[in-house]
C-alpha cells in the first residue's frame, strides 16, 4: 500500500472545497431563472464528497497533514450522514428560499463551506486543526443567518449568535493554550500521551478545561451558555433554522469526541469534567424542557427543546466509556433526523408570505392532510422518546450507559425531565389531532419533498422497530476510532 | 404449534397489520371499505388466539408457544415470545373485545372511521404483544405503545371535555412508567447485560434493591391498575372516552397493571413483594371500600362504572397479594370477569347515550317501558357487577374472599364490603336508569336495541353467564401458572 497517495485521507474536503470554488464562480454566470442549476450543482457536489468518502474509508486511523488530520470510522460515519442531512436541508429548504428571494448562489456556497468546515471538524486530530473547521463552520452560518437582510430578526439573531460566538471561540482559545503550556503539543493523540505521562492533576489542565468545556458549552447550546439558541433559532430563516438544528450537532459531538474522550480522556480529566458535564446536563434538561411548555412559536419551542435534548446529550458522553459514547453518538444522530423532519415540515407548511412557524399554525393538520399529522407524530413522539419510535431507543441508551457508569439519581432526574419534556411534543399532537384547522390552504409540495419528508417521518417508526443496525454502527465506529 | 405457525406473532402482527391497512383506505369516503377490513382483521386477530387456547397444555408449567429471534444484538434484546394460563386469558379476552368494540363503533363513529378502527387494531396488538413479551425491554415498548393510540382515540372521539383527559391519561401513566425503565436498565446493568425475564427470576437481590425496583415496578403498575391513590385520571379518561375507548380502557387496559404484578414485580423481587405486601393489600381495601362508597354517590354513569372498576381492580391487586392459590386464581378470574362486565355496562351506557346523548343518572327513568330487551341485558351486567352467584363477577370475588379468610379474617371482612356496596351502587343506578315511570319525552322516544347492538351485548352476556355457572375452562387453565407464581414467590431470592 506504499502508493497511497499522502493526502488520500483529506480528498473528500479537498473535493469539496474545489466544488465550493467552483460553485461560486459558476453561480455568477447563471441567470436568476437558472438559479435551479446552482442547487443542482450544490447537491451533486455533496454526493460526490460522499462517494469519495466511501471509497476512501478505511477501518484503520489514516493520519495526514503531519498527523493534523485523521481519517478514521467515526469521522466517515459522521461526514456520510452530515451530507444526508445537508442534502435532505437543501430539498426541504428549496420552496421557502425561493419563495422568500433567498434561492441565490451565497445560501449554496456558504451551505458547502459550512460543510466543509464539519468535516474539518470532524476529522481534526490537531487544536488548530479543530479550531479551523469550527470557525469556517460558524462563520458561514453567521452570515446565513443574516442572508435576509432586511429582516429586522434575522439580523438581530445573526449579531448575537456572532458576539457570542465569538466570544465562545475566544474562550476555546484561552482553554487551548492552556493546554498547549500545561503539555507542550496541540496534536490531539500527543496531548493524550502527554497528560497521562504527566500523572495527577494539573492546576494549568484543570483552568483549561474549565474554559474549554465552557467554550464546547456555546458551541452545543447547553446551559448556562445557551442564551443565544432560541433568538437564533426563531429569528433566522426557516431554512436556515433547520441548517443550524442539524448537521453541525454531528460536527459538535465530534468535536466533543476529539477533545473530551481523545485528548483529555486520561482518568483523572474525565472525573474533573464529568463534574462540569453533570451541572450543564441536568441544568439544560431543566431549562430546555420547562422553558419549552410555555412557548407559543414552534421554532422557539424547538430551540428549547434542543437544549434540553443536548442535556441528554451531554449525559451520555459523561459516562465517559464506550457505551456513553457510542449511546451519545446514537442520540446526536437521532436527533439530527428528527430535527431535520420538523423542521422540513415548518418549512413544508410554509408558504409565500406565511411562516409555518406558530404553534397555532397547526391546528388540525390532521383534517388538512392525515399523512403529514401522522409523519408530524411520529416525530413528535420520537422526540419525546416513546416507544416504538427511535427516539426512546436513543434515551434508553443514554440511559443505561448512565446508570453503568453508577448515577442511577442522574437517570431518575433525566427521565423525569424527560417526561415534562413529553407534555409540549403532547400539546403539538393535540393541536394537530384534537383541534380543528385554522387555516385551509391546500398542502401541496414538490414531490421529492413529499417523499423525503416521508422517508424521514417513516425513518423514526422503521429505526424504532429495528434499531440495531444504526446502534452498532455507532458503538462499532466510536471504538475503532478510540 | 399448529402448523408452525408462530401463533404469538400472529396474534400481535395481524391486527397491527390490518390496522395499516384500515389506515390506508384513507378519508371518510372509504369508511364502508375501512370498516368492514376493521371487522377482517379483528375477526381474523380473535381466529388465530384461538389454537392458543386449544392446543394449551394445562398440566404444564412455564412457558408455551415460545418464539425466540434476536431483536437488538448490541443491547442484547431478544424477540422472545412465550404464555402461561393467565397471558391466554388475557390474550383471548382482548383479541374478542376488540372484535366487540369494531362492531360496536360500525354506525356511531362517523369521522375519521377509518383511524378510529385502526387504532384500536394497534392497540390489540400491542396489548397482546404486553401479554406475551418475556423480554423485559420488549414488554416496557408494548407497554409504552399503547398509549399513543388510546390518546388519539379519547382525544379525537371523545366527550366535551376530551383534551383535558386525554392528556392527563398520557402523562400520568407515562409518569407511572418512566420508573420502570430506570429499573429494567439497573437490572439489565446488574445481571451482566441481559433483558430476559427468565433470568431476572433468577437474578439474587438485596432486599434494599428489591425494595427499590419494587416502587419503581408499583408505581408505574399502580397507576395502571389503577389503585387509590393513583386512580384520578381513570374517573377523567372513561367519562371523555368514546364508548369503544372506555370499553377497552376498562376491560383490557387496566389489566396491565395487574398483570404487570405478576409477571414481573412478584418473581422478579419476591422478598420485596413478601415485605410489602401489607402496603399493598392496604391500599387495596381502601380501594374496594372508599371507591365503592364514591361509587354510590355519582350522578354520571360512566363515572359510576369508572369508580366501581377501580374497586373491583382493588380486588384484582388483593387476590394477588395475598399470596395463596384461591386468591392468585380468584384475581386472574375477577380480571377476565371484569373484562366482560365492565366493557359491557360501558357498552350499555354508550347505547343509552347514542340515542338520548346524555350520561347522567336523572335524565332517565323507565327505560323498561320503552327498551325491554336492553333492560333484560342491562339487568344480567348489574348483577354481574354486584357479585351475585351464577354470573362471572362472583366466582373471582368469591374466590378472593376465600383466599383472603386464610390470609387474615379482617382482610376478607374488609373486602367482602363490596358485596353490599357493589350491589348498592349498582342496582341502585339500575334503578333509576330503568325501573319507575318515564321520566321524560325523551325516555319515551327511545328506539328498542338495533340488531347490531343486541349482536354486540349478546356476545358479552354469554361468557359472562358461562364463567358463572361453569367456571372450569377458565380455571383450569391456570392452575399450573399460578403454582409456578406461587413457587416464584416463596422462593427467597435474597443472596
Amino acid at each position: 500500500m506504499e502508493y497511497i497517495t499522502p493526502l488520500l485521507p483529506a480528498y473528500p474536503e479537498l473535493f469539496l472545497l474545489g466544488m465550493a470554488c467552483v460553485i461560486l464562480l459558476a453561480d455568477l454566470f447563471v441567470s436568476d431563472g437558472n438559479r435551479v442549476a446552482t442547487y443542482a450543482l450544490a447537491q451533486l457536489a455533496l454526493a460526490g464528497a460522499a462517494a469519495i468518502t466511501y471509497v476512501t474509508s478505511s477501518a484503520e486511523p489514516a493520519y495526514t497533514f503531519s498527523g493534523m488530520f485523521v481519517d478514521d470510522l467515526m469521522s466517515d460515519v459522521l461526514k456520510l450522514l452530515a451530507y444526508l442531512g445537508v442534502m435532505a436541508m437543501l430539498v426541504y429548504s428549496r420552496a421557502y428560499l425561493a419563495a422568500r428571494g433567498l434561492f441565490r448562489g451565497e445560501f449554496f456556497v456558504l451551505a458547502l463551506f459550512a460543510t466543509l468546515g464539519m468535516m474539518v471538524m470532524i476529522s481534526a486530530n490537531h487544536l488548530l486543526t479543530l479550531y479551523l473547521g469550527l470557525e469556517l463552520l460558524a462563520l458561514s452560518l453567521y452570515s446565513m443567518v443574516a442572508l435576509q437582510r432586511d429582516s429586522a430578526l434575522a439580523t438581530e439573531a445573526a449579531m448575537k449568535y456572532f458576539v457570542l460566538g465569538a466570544l465562545a471561540s475566544g474562550m476555546l482559545l484561552y482553554g487551548m493554550s492552556m493546554l498547549y503550556g500545561a503539555t507542550g503539543t496541540l496534536e490531539i493523540t500527543r496531548l493524550a500521551e502527554a497528560i497521562v505521562n504527566l500523572g495527577g492533576a494539573d492546576v494549568v489542565l484543570v483552568f483549561a478545561l474549565v474554559f474549554v468545556v465552557a467554550g464546547l458549552g456555546f458551541k452545543l447550546g447547553a446551559v448556562p451558555f445557551h442564551m443565544w439558541v432560541p433568538d437564533v433559532y426563531h429569528g433566522a430563516p426557516t431554512a436556515v433554522t433547520i441548517f443550524i438544528g442539524s448537521a453541525p450537532k454531528l460536527a459538535a459531538f465530534a468535536f466533543i469526541m476529539r477533545l473530551l474522550a481523545q485528548g483529555l480522556g486520561a482518568e483523572h480529566l474525565v472525573q474533573e469534567w464529568q463534574q462540569m458535564l453533570i451541572v450543564m446536563a441536568v441544568a439544560s434538561l431543566a431549562i430546555g424542557n420547562i422553558t419549552a411548555i410555555a412557548q407559543t412559536n414552534l421554532k422557539r419551542m424547538l430551540a428549547y427543546s434542543t437544549i434540553g435534548h443536548m442535556g441528554f446529550l451531554l449525559l451520555g458522553i459523561l459516562s465517559g466509556d464506550l457505551t456513553g459514547y457510542g449511546a451519545g453518538m446514537f442520540y446526536v444522530v437521532v436527533y439530527v433526523f428528527m430535527n431535520l423532519g420538523a423542521f422540513g415540515m415548518i418549512l413544508l407548511l410554509s408558504r409565500s408570505g406565511f411562516e409555518a412557524e406558530e404553534l397555532e399554525d397547526f391546528k388540525g393538520l390532521n383534517a388538512r392532510s392525515p399523512w403529514y399529522a401522522f409523519l408530524m407524530l411520529l416525530l413528535m413522539f420520537s422526540m419525546a422518546g416513546v416507544p416504538p419510535t427511535v427516539g426512546f431507543y436513543a434515551k434508553l441508551m443514554v440511559l443505561q450507559a448512565v446508570i453503568n457508569a453508577g448515577f442511577i439519581w442522574l437517570a431518575v432526574v433525566a427521565v423525569l425531565f424527560a417526561l415534562i419534556g413529553a407534555f409540549y411534543y403532547l400539546r403539538l399532537v393535540k393541536l394537530m389531532y384534537f383541534d380543528a384547522p385554522a387555516d385551509t390552504a391546500p398542502i401541496a409540495p414538490r414531490a421529492d419533498v413529499r417523499w423525503l419528508m416521508s422517508a424521514n417521518g417513516l425513518a423514526m417508526l422503521v429505526f424504532g422497530i429495528l434499531p440495531g443496525p444504526l446502534m452498532t454502527l455507532c458503538i462499532v465506529s466510536i471504538q475503532a476510532s478510540l | 404449534m399448529l402448523l408452525g405457525l408462530p401463533l404469538l406473532s400472529l396474534a400481535i402482527w395481524v391486527p397491527i397489520a390490518f390496522g395499516v391497512a384500515v389506515l390506508a383506505t384513507g378519508s371518510d369516503r372509504n369508511a364502508r371499505a375501512a370498516r368492514l377490513l376493521a371487522l377482517a382483521g379483528a375477526v381474523l386477530g380473535f381466529a388465530v388466539t384461538l389454537p392458543l387456547y386449544t392446543r394449551f397444555d394445562t398440566l404444564a408449567g412455564g412457558f408455551q408457544f415460545t418464539e425466540f429471534a434476536p431483536w437488538i444484538q448490541s443491547f442484547n434484546v431478544n424477540y422472545h415470545l412465550g404464555m402461561d394460563g393467565v397471558s391466554l386469558l388475557l390474550i383471548l379476552l382482548n383479541s374478542f373485545t376488540t372484535v366487540l368494540v369494531v362492531i360496536a363503533g360500525w354506525e356511531v363513529i362517523r369521522t375519521r372511521v377509518a383511524q378510529y378502527m385502526a387504532s384500536f387494531l394497534f392497540l390489540s396488538g400491542f396489548m397482546n404483544g404486553v401479554f406475551s413479551a418475556l423480554d423485559a425491554l420488549l414488554f416496557y415498548v408494548f407497554f409504552e405503545a399503547t398509549l399513543i393510540p388510546m390518546f388519539i382515540v379519547i382525544g379525537v372521539w371523545g366527550g366535551p371535555n376530551r383534551i383535558y383527559a386525554a392528556l392527563k391519561f398520557f402523562l400520568y401513566t407515562l409518569a407511572g412508567s418512566v420508573l420502570l425503565l430506570v429499573a429494567l436498565i439497573y437490572l439489565y446493568n446488574v445481571s451482566d447485560g441481559s433483558f430476559s425475564l427468565l433470568d431476572y427470576y433468577r437474578l439474587p437481590l438485596s432486599l434494599t434493591v428489591q425494595i427499590l425496583v419494587f416502587f419503581a415496578f408499583f408505581l408505574s403498575f399502580a397507576v395502571k391498575v389503577p389503585m387509590w391513590p393513583v386512580h384520578t385520571w381513570l374517573p377523567d379518561a372513561h367519562v371523555e372516552a368514546p364508548t369503544g375507548g372506555s370499553v377497552v380502557l376498562a376491560a383490557i387496559m387496566l389489566k396491565l397493571g395487574a398483570y404487570g404484578f405478576i409477571r414481573l414485580s412478584l418473581p422478579i423481587v419476591p422478598d420485596a413483594s413478601h415485605a410489602l405486601a401489607g402496603f399493598v393489600i392496604a391500599l387495596s381495601l381502601v380501594a374496594v371500600v372508599y371507591i365503592g362508597l364514591v361509587a354510590l354517590v355519582q350522578a354520571d354513569m360512566k363515572k359510576l362504572i369508572a369508580y366501581s372498576s377501580i374497586s373491583h381492580m382493588g380486588f384484582v391487586t388483593l387476590g394477588i397479594f395475598i399470596f395463596n392459590k384461591h386468591g392468585m386464581e380468584g384475581a386472574v378470574i375477577q380480571m377476565i370477569s371484569h373484562g366482560f362486565v365492565s366493557g359491557a355496562l360501558f357498552l350499555c351506557v354508550g347505547v343509552l347515550y347514542d340515542r338520548a346523548h346524555s350520561r347522567m343518572i336523572a335524565d332517565y327513568g323507565g327505560v323498561v317501558n320503552t327498551m325491554p330487551v336492553f333492560a333484560a341485558l342491562f339487568m344480567l351486567f348489574a348483577m354481574a357487577n354486584a357479585g351475585l352467584p351464577g354470573t362471572s363477577g362472583f366466582v373471582g370475588e368469591f374466590m378472593v374472599i376465600l383466599g383472603a379468610v386464610k390470609a387474615s379474617f379482617w382482610y376478607a371482612a374488609a373486602a367482602a364490603t363490596t358485596l353490599v356496596f357493589g350491589a348498592a351502587y349498582t342496582l341502585w343506578m339500575y334503578k333509576r336508569v330503568i325501573f319507575g315511570a318515564i321520566a321524560n319525552p325523551g325516555v319515551a322516544a327511545l328506539p328498542e336495541l338495533s340488531a347490531r347492538e343486541f349482536l354486540v351485548l349478546g356476545l358479552l352476556a354469554a361468557p359472562v353467564l358461562v364463567m358463572g355457572v361453569w367456571p372450569n375452562p377458565f380455571a383450569e387453565v391456570l392452575q399450573a401458572s399460578v403454582n409456578d407464581l406461587l413457587n416464584h414467590v416463596t422462593q427467597s431470592k435474597l443472596p
